[in-house]
């Protein structure tokens, strides 16, 4: 492994764990479901392709990349499809985002 | 090397704590979508912590186990959604109930 690989390696996992930290702690305090569903896709989208690039770093052209891509793949189809099942289900319940008035909601829900 | 692998000890770290403050949303959340969401970004975030203990045991082998708990975590999900809008987890019938009188 080159000097610039690590390098670069260090700078990816570090971004990316500070993005998932920024995304748990907005999980964590945001005050609405809603609000935590957009903090959540931080986690899944940024911190998670910035640490597992940084990996890809660490691990070199071997198979190891290949897994790691198939990781990335799986996980930005399937993330964005079970945020989106989540919010579904929590708007056909009804569940309604906090602080909106109510003439801004659609019209049959007012 | 050690730079690198230094940075991956430091990251796997903030990992272990963003776990904990996730499951405190799993725990308090107070509707059952917040927990749903809290344990999916629970999910996603131990896949990171299993690939990333791969490389620092010097085992990236473990990747595999990831690839299966990233699919498994999906399909989780779904299944406790289905499950608790339905009442039901099989049957092809069963999706064509409307929702709003299982409130």
């Amino acid at each position: 492994m080159t000097v610039l690989a690590a390098i670069l390696a260090g700078v990816f996992l570090a971004v990316g764990a500070i993005f998932v930290l920024i995304g748990s702690f907005g999980l964590w305090r945001l005050p609405d479901f809603y609000t935590r569903l957009h903090a959540a896709g931080i986690t899944d989208t940024l911190g998670l392709s910035l640490m597992l690039v940084g990996m890809m770093f660490l691990g070199g052209w071997t198979l190891v990349t290949v897994k790691l891509v198939f990781i990335l793949l799986l996980i930005l189809l399937t993330s964005p499809t079970a945020t989106h099942a989540v919010a579904n289900a929590a708007y056909t319940v009804g569940l309604r985002p906090f602080g909106v008035p109510p003439e801004d909601l659609p019209e049959k829900e007012r | 090397m050690d730079y690198a692998l230094m940075m991956l000890a430091a990251a796997t770290a903030g990992l272990l704590v963003a776990l904990l403050i996730t499951l405190v949303r799993a725990i308090a959340g107070p509707s059952l979508y917040d927990r749903v969401l809290a344990v999916n970004s629970f999910g996603t975030k131990i896949v990171l912590l299993i690939a990333a203990m791969g490389f620092l045991a010097g085992r990236p082998d473990f990747l595999d186990i990831a690839l299966l708990y990233a699919l498994v975590n999906f399909i989780g999900t779904l299944a406790v959604l289905k499950f608790f809008r339905y009442r039901n987890l099989g049957g092809a019938s069963s999706g064509e109930r409307k929702a709003e009188t299982q409130r």
